[in-house]
């Protein structure tokens, strides 16, 4: 095979990689909006939160430290224990439940039947919000983040070079695909193969899906619209924390982390907004395309053209599919 | 004419139980609007209900009065014996009382199989975990919701469409398909807003039929709205007549047939 062809597979590769990562900010952006029509502009901010909060808590720091030792005059700082990277997910677990339960309580409850551009202003003001609280909570200095710090539970080091090797011995070329990539595309498997599960086949998925499809409708079936609002604030900080772990693996635990929300837009416009499986396509395909697009025409016209590629294609797919590739198409009454 | 506690034969020899839903002394008003005027009627164990009355008279306002999607500013609610305080439609559906709608609100993205299940989410066990750490309770209990959605739609004559999203399905069938998702929950009080509306002479023959079968066989209370007087006198045990709010009539289907205010309303007597 011609080496360029092979260097194209490559970039292809990295490429859905990446895209894992867009379709998986996208999808927190996407569950809430098919269940209240709220677009949460905060969701970029919640997977800096929870990333923070993971960091926070499984390097056993102390919560508000700042605030309590400005108060006290105390100095503490840190409890002196590191948590195992499992029992740090599901205490940050714990603690995006409760945030989701009261964003609903304090806010959006309040907000019921208001337009949709209330609602988003409203998560605007959440955004800046959270962003205050997990500065407050956790300090603002970038923070290191590792998963395999203090456990086994990672994939064994150096499955890169594996591949590396078998696929140089397939083809005579080896393909280099990062570590870190690869844990985060088995993890969004399995998170979207949980979420399918989760919808399909339990009673609250079901019910889930009822009150996205038709409020008043669920409604007479007995399901309570303010406890599905908080499951699926729950269900999107989830998402929020795994995108966030793995944003913040790569690329340190720091604030710009909540501009991921603004890579989630493209794939929001490519996928459709209300659409699971369109979040993920979408994110595949705004991933693959913009490393091809460096690597072909990249070079040609002065490179850098990750920066904007996605949302050109965006603006493209706005003047010519307004709905997305899965949405469904929007027919004026009149 | 009739006893409290007791109830009454119909004509055509069914039991008549006690008082199932009473109102008193509803108001309810939207701004400056008076949807509902003092109005007191009571639902009767196993009986089938009608409210009638012209366009705008309130009759969809008290049926979600009852349903609890409206709270109203004046009178009782009371079911089963206490008095309700005001309720949120989910909880109203939990206590078993299961309602269609006038322009009927199904779940469109879904299979009609997939609409009828969801009547079953009154019947939901709240905790997510339970359901997966003890796997085999929640497989047993989905074995038999599935069980009594496939009878319902048996019953109902749409095993044809069950895998059809609903979007894809004609009117008549849509009402059909609500009908079902509400009777699966088993409800102790059906309520029907207008089943019949906008079906032709067959379609309204089928729904008739099957109103009638559900009364028959599970001995559900029914309480619906319809236009069509025709219809109305057949399915009917008792009758309450709304106007502008107001009730002007409430008997059985000839009491009703022949109260001078009623004829006024339908004939279109000026208002004055
Ligand atoms: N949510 C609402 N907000 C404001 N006004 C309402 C609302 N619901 C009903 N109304 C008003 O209450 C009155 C009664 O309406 P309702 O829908 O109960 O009548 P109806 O008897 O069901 O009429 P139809 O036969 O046309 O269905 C009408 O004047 C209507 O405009
Ligand atoms: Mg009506």
């Amino acid at each position: 095979m011609p080496e360029q062809l092979l260097f194209a597979m490559e970039v292809t590769l990295n490429g859905l990689m990446a895209g894992v990562m867009y379709a998986l900010v996208a999808l927190g952006f996407v569950l809430i909006f098919k269940a209240s029509g709220i677009f949460n502009f905060a969701q970029g901010v919640m997977a800096l939160f929870a990333a923070m909060t993971f960091v926070g808590i499984q390097n056993g720091q102390v919560p508000f430290s700042h605030l309590i030792n400005a108060i006290f005059g105390t100095k503490i700082h840190y409890f002196g224990w590191e948590l195992h990277s499992m029992v740090a997910i599901l205490l940050t677990v714990v603690v995006m439940i409760a945030m989701a339960w009261a964003v609903q309580r304090f806010i959006f409850r309040h907000l019921v039947g208001q337009e949709p551009i209330i609602l988003f202003m409203a998560t605007i003001g959440l955004a800046y919000l959270l962003e205050g609280i997990a500065d407050l909570m956790w300090g603002a200095e970038i923070k290191k983040l590792d998963v395999c710090l203090t456990d086994q539970t990672c994939l064994p080091q150096g499955i890169n070079l594996a591949i590396d090797e078998t696929t140089f011995n397939l083809f005579g070329y080896g393909f280099f695909i990062d570590n870190l990539d690869i844990t985060a595309t088995i993890v969004a498997i399995i998170l979207v193969a949980i979420l399918v599960a989760f919808s399909q086949y339990t009673k609250q998925g079901r019910a889930m899906r009822a009150v996205a499809d038709d409020h008043q409708a669920a409604l007479s079936v007995g399901v309570s619209l303010n406890y599905i609002w908080i499951l699926v604030w729950s269900v999107a900080g989830f998402v929020a924390l795994v995108a966030g772990i793995m944003w913040g693996a790569k690329s340190g635990v720091q604030f710009s982390l909540s501009l991921i929300a603004l890579k989630a837009l493209p794939v929001l416009m490519l996928g459709g907004f209300t659409s699971i499986p369109g979040a993920i396509v979408g994110g595949l395909i705004i991933g693959v395309g913009e490393k091809l697009f460096e690597f072909a025409i990249g070079p040609m016209i002065g490179g850098a053209t990750e920066n904007w590629f996605a949302y050109v294609l965006a603006l493209i797919f706005l003047v010519f599919r307004p709905q997305g590739l899965f949405g469904e198409k929007i027919i004026e009454r009149v | 004419m009739l006893d409290q506690t007791e109830g009454y034969t119909t004509a055509d020899g069914r039991k008549i139980g006690g008082v199932v839903m009473e109102m008193k002394n509803i108001t309810l008003r939207f701004g400056g609007v008076v949807a509902i005027k003092d109005i007191s009627f009571d639902i009767r164990e196993g009986e089938i209900r009608a409210i009638i009355g012209p366009n705008g008279a309130g009759k969809s306002s008290m049926l979600n009065v009852i349903s609890g999607f409206y709270n109203p500013q004046e009178g009782e609610v009371w079911y089963r014996g206490s008095k309700r305080p005001p309720m949120k439609p989910y909880q109203v559906a939990q206590q078993g009382i299961a309602r269609t709608f006038q322009n009927i609100a199904l779940f469109e993205g879904m299979t009609v199989l997939d609409n009828v299940m969801t009547g079953r989410l009154t019947k939901m066990d709240a905790n997510v975990f339970r359901q997966a750490i003890w796997k085999g309770r929640a497989e047993k209990e989905e074995v038999e919701n599935r069980e009594k959605a496939e009878r319902v739609i048996d019953f109902l004559e749409i095993q044809h469409i069950r895998k059809t999203p609903v979007s894809r399905l004609p009117y008549g069938l849509k009402k059909r398909v609500e009908l079902a998702r509400a009777l699966v929950s088993e409800p102790s009080l059906l309520l029907l807003d207008e089943p019949m509306a906008g079906m032709n002479v067959e379609e309204k023959e089928d729904m008739s039929r099957f109103i009638l079968d559900v009364n028959d066989e599970f001995g559900t209370t029914i309480a619906l709205i319809e236009h069509d007087m025709g219809v109305v006198m057949d399915l009917s045990d008792r009758v309450v007549v709304m106007d502008y709010g107001k009730k002007i009539g409430d008997g059985t289907p000839d009491e009703v047939r022949n109260n001078q205010d009623v004829i006024d309303a339908y004939l279109g007597v000026a208002h004055d």
